[in-house]
């Protein structure tokens, strides 16, 4: 294998982060992560995924959004705006009877709400909904 | 353990063999994002629950994983399919380690 200048920066960036957590949190904390790392390199098309989303949220600390995607295996959410873009990763089980799910996010000011969904075949679609926000929700 | 966590959820008490039924779950948790700054500008540390789950008899219905934007007090609604009577199953995995469990019976007719 040869190494890349990416793949060098890539782990000492993971030893730090490592060498921060205290040992408590070694105990694994899953990540939602970004965008690009869940479509791993394939495209995303346009398809049976509602994402709803208020046009204008008063407040960001609490937007209520709704994902809804038949026959997804898997849906995360994403504040493309926010300091962290990942929200929510929904992972569906045997008895899920809908591939859907209504939460209430936080968003640091107006901007783009992303869905992609993992379908059972392993393809993804996406949906995006802008939503303006009056009062950020992240703190300051 | 952080203080004054209390989960709620709402399942039916009763539905019929294979119907859809609507789960609505909250905890109150404050969900530190880590971001936030306190009076003397150091950052507040993240304090969240990271993980979620809800099973029907030991199989899976629902996984979640939340980042900090998720709102104060998690809130989530989604439907179940119940084959028969039995338990439904919720935790919610703390930043800390600890785990929040709550458990509802659903009659099946």
């Amino acid at each position: 294998m040869q190494l890349t200048r990416r793949d060098t920066l890539g782990m000492a960036a993971a030893a730090s982060a490592l060498a921060l957590a205290p040992r408590s949190a070694l105990a694994e904390i899953p990540m939602v992560g970004g965008p690009d790392e869940f479509l791993a390199g394939s495209a995303a098309g346009s398809g049976d995924l509602t994402l709803t989303a208020p046009e204008i949220a008063e407040n960001g600390n609490t937007v209520p959004i709704e994902v809804d995607a038949p026959g997804a295996a898997e849906v995360r959410v994403y504040a493309l705006g926010n300091p962290v873009p990942g929200v929510a990763r929904f992972k569906f089980g045997p008895l899920a009877a809908s591939r859907g799910a209504k939460t209430r996010i936080r968003l640091a000011g107006t901007q783009d709400v992303m869905a992609v969904a993992m379908m059972e075949d392993g393809s993804f679609i996406q949906a995006t909904k802008n939503v303006k926000v009056t009062i950020g929700g992240c703190g300051g | 353990m952080a203080k004054g966590v209390k989960p709620r959820v709402k399942v039916p008490k009763s539905a019929s063999a294979g119907e859809a039924v609507t789960i609505k779950t909250l905890i109150s948790h404050k969900m530190e994002s880590g971001q936030r700054k306190d009076g003397d500008g150091n950052v507040i540390p993240r304090s969240i629950i990271n993980r979620f789950t809800a099973d029907f008899n030991g199989e899976n219905v629902i996984d979640v994983v939340l980042a900090p934007a998720i709102s104060t007090n998690p809130f989530f609604e989604f439907e179940a399919k119940v084959p028969e009577s039995g338990t439904f199953t919720f935790t919610w995995h703390d930043d800390d380690g600890s785990t929040y469990v709550q458990e509802k019976a659903i009659e099946v007719s």
